[in-house]
């Protein structure tokens, strides 16, 4: 099952090593992981997104509350977390199908970011799934490149972490 | 007032009660070399490989139970010292280690001596720094003696660029507090949880306590004991919590694990309720966790929270200082367990293992005969630090403790660990009888801190087992799956007598029971130091 882990850590230089050598040490696996400064810019939050047991999580929580420079962790509850990615495509395109492309774009509420004459580059932000899937509506037209940023998260509702 | 990095450091070492640094010099540390000559409160040992100064600050710590201190240069000085970081790391030993580093605008080039030191450790340190200014100096000294010596201890490495050293900071300021974010050990352990443990051992027919190093590290011994003595519950002990109680203590019941005593085994295979304190229970010491999570009720006791869970799933868990959390326990009242059927039982086993018939055989000694001769001849409060190998399981299971400490490296299970370590406890309490137990395998790997015995005429008598062979991993090769003892014959080992008389230490000859109680007391009245060479056959085996 897939797992959202939410960290805030020192904003300091070497924090993220400390990081994924604990995660590479204890086998524990990282889907994905993206870091950010907060609105306090001594913190950063990093997201990750872990495929594992419960009993495997609960260890990664508490040797990443080990380190030092964690300040907190928190296991978002999936039913009520917003999680969105950003994605970057380009496409082949021209003038016989562009229209088709844009269609897909509005459906999937995806912006132009740029246009060539040869291609076209959209970004989507939105939840990992629906992101996937603006991605297969995609592929009947050549991609060329895509950039994903790994999920960042919150809860719903008033409360932080 | 204005001062250099390298005397802010000495400011800061003598501001944590620093008395001793153990070290090797080199370029990059020269500053602080020239700061350290300048400061006599700080007494400093010259070792002869770097991963000794690891070795000898962790015996300082574990005997003081304050921080030790060792500093090494950059490169191959730093990358030699990571075997007595991650030695302490293994055994949550309170350690400040600094190294050199090159300058700090050639960081990344790779120059002559340069190696990204932060990075090799930081799987084996509690934390630690590199630092870029001087002015962060005070901050970061008061934080990582804070940091190793709390909680769980452990070691912290401080990177210093020799240019740092030099840079002069025009206002210092020392920090009197320290105030982390992220690290806050929890202390107290929580009363609902503490209430439920003592509802849990007053119905327990058959309890048993299994106390680890973390017993030590809390210094929580005198609590443990009243505990234990208060319910009458047996205690069963891991390598890292050995000699917590005396060999004569009725409660006692030995050393439990794949290398322990029978009779704490047997104890730990039939209790009802396990109060397992200050103990990771890790693969040696707890060989089946799934079993003894199925047959019986267990309640863990432990500063970090990480350990709670990580090899064994406890029924009551309970974070926190485990001296503290002991102290609350005494605090409450109830009535005592009804397990005098229990205990008869145990001193039955314990009897058994005591008078324990060890073979003979003509021309050598019995490393459990000789060891057991030894303990019931050393001070009351002697410390033994013991090696890795044979020469450990036959001492951890057969020395006789009396109100001492034996030391060893029970997690990394480092050899060479014991010549070292045991300079360290010297250096801090030159009164205690200091006693190394070790083998011809480990003895060879740290046979060059003689010269450190030698130089501060120090008084440490060494036991030095001699069967010519890797003895641990000779018996592991004779068994199943392997075909026979490979790679691990000592030949070309040196005459150790001629070795000692070298650094001007005298040694004997153990080869022959009928007359090892003459032999053992004319060892132990030497003065000054002394090697014991004891003959030990090839064949013996930790289970004879």
């Amino acid at each position: 099952m897939k797992q959202t882990i939410s960290v805030l850590v020192e904003n300091r230089a070497g924090v993220l090593n400390r990081i994924t050598s604990l995660f590479s040490r204890r086998a524990f696996n990282i889907d994905s992981l993206a870091v950010g400064v907060t609105d306090d810019l001594t913190l950063s939050r990093i997201t990750i997104i872990v495929d594992n047991g419960n009993s495997v999580v609960e260890q990664v929580e508490k040797q990443l509350n080990k380190l030092v420079e964690v300040i907190k962790v928190r296991t978002l509850d999936e039913s009520s977390l917003i999680g969105r990615e950003l994605m970057i495509i380009k496409v082949s395109a021209n003038k016989n199908n562009r229209e088709q492309i844009m269609t897909i774009c509005n459906i999937c509420g995806a912006k132009v970011a740029d246009i060539s004459p040869t291609s076209m580059t959209m970004e989507l932000s939105d939840t990992p799934d629906r992101v996937r899937t603006f991605e297969d509506m995609m592929r009947p037209y050549n991609i060329l490149e895509v950039a994903r940023t790994g999920v960042i998260a919150l809860q719903k509702g008033g409360g932080k972490i | 007032m204005e001062m250099t990095g390298a005397r802010i450091l000495m400011e800061g070492l003598l501001r944590e009660r620093v008395e001793h640094i153990f070290g090797y010099a080199g370029a990059t540390i020269c500053p602080i070399m020239d700061a350290l000559m300048e400061t006599p409160e700080i007494g400093y040992t010259l070792v002869r490989t770097e991963q000794n100064a690891g070795h000898m600050a962790s015996g300082y710590a574990r005997i003081t139970g304050k921080v030790g201190v060792c500093i090494v240069t950059s490169g191959p000085g730093a990358t030699n010292l990571i075997t007595g970081i991650a030695t302490a790391y293994m055994d949550s030993i309170p350690m400040v280690a600094i190294t050199g580093q090159v300058p700090s605008n050639l960081l990344g080039r790779d120059i002559f001596q340069e190696v990204d030191i932060t990075g090799a450790v930081t799987p084996f340190t509690k934390h630690n720094y590199l630092v870029k200014d001087a002015a962060q100096l005070p901050r970061v000294l008061k934080e990582a003696f804070y940091i190793a010596s709390t909680g769980r201890p452990g070691p912290v490495l401080i990177d210093i660029p020799v240019d740092i050293q030099e840079q002069v900071v025009p206002d210092v300021t020392f920090p009197e507090e320290v105030h982390i974010r992220g690290y806050k050990p929890s202390v107290r352990g929580n009363d609902l949880q503490i209430k439920r443990v003592a509802e849990a051992i007053s119905q327990a027919k058959q309890p048993l306590i299994c106390a680890g190093g973390g017993v030590w590290l809390a210094q929580a011994r005198e609590e443990l004991v009243a505990l234990a003595e208060r319910y009458a519950i047996p205690v069963v002990k891991t390598m890292m919590g050995i000699s917590l109680l005396p060999v004569d203590h009725p409660l006692n019941m030995g050393m439990i694990g794949a290398h322990g005593n029978r009779c704490a085994n047997k104890a730990l295979a039939k209790s009802d309720l396990l109060i397992m304190v200050g103990t990771r229970a890790a693969d040696r010491a707890i060989i089946s966790p799934d079993e003894i999570q199925r047959r019986m009720a267990t309640i863990h006791i432990d500063v970090d929270p990480a350990e709670i869970g990580k090899n064994m799933q406890a029924a009551i868990p309970l974070v926190g200082d485990v001296k503290v959390i002991l102290q609350q326990l005494l605090a409450l009242e109830v009535p005592a367990p009804d397990a005098a059927a229990w205990r008869a039982c145990l001193k039955e086993y314990r009897r058994a293992e005591l008078t324990r018939e060890f073979p003979r055989r003509e021309g050598s000694v019995f490393p459990g005969t000789v060891l057991r001769k030894l303990g019931w001849r050393l001070d009351d409060d002697a410390v033994v630090c013991v090696d890795v190998g044979q020469n450990q399981i036959f001492a951890c299971k057969y020395l006789p403790q009396k109100h001492g400490r034996l030391l060893t490296s029970g997690g990394l299970g480092t050899m060479g660990y014991a010549l070292p370590a045991a300079i360290g406890v010297k250096v801090a309490r030159p009164d205690r009888q200091t006693v190394v137990v070790c083998g011809d395998g480990s003895f060879q790997m740290a046979m060059n801190e003689l010269a450190a015995i030698r130089c501060a005429d120090m008084d440490i008598k060494i036991v030095l087992f001699r069967n010519h062979v890797l003895g641990l991993v000779h018996q592991l090769q004779k068994a199943e799956p392997y075909h026979g003892p490979y790679g691990v014959a000592l030949d070309g080992s040196p005459d150790f007598e001629s070795i000692a008389a070298a650094y001007g230490i005298p040694s004997m000859v153990a080869d022959d029971e009928d007359k090892l109680d003459e032999t053992l007391d004319r060892f132990l009245g030497t003065r000054g130091s002394c090697v014991l060479i004891c003959e030990v056959h090839p064949d013996v085996g930790t289970n004879d």
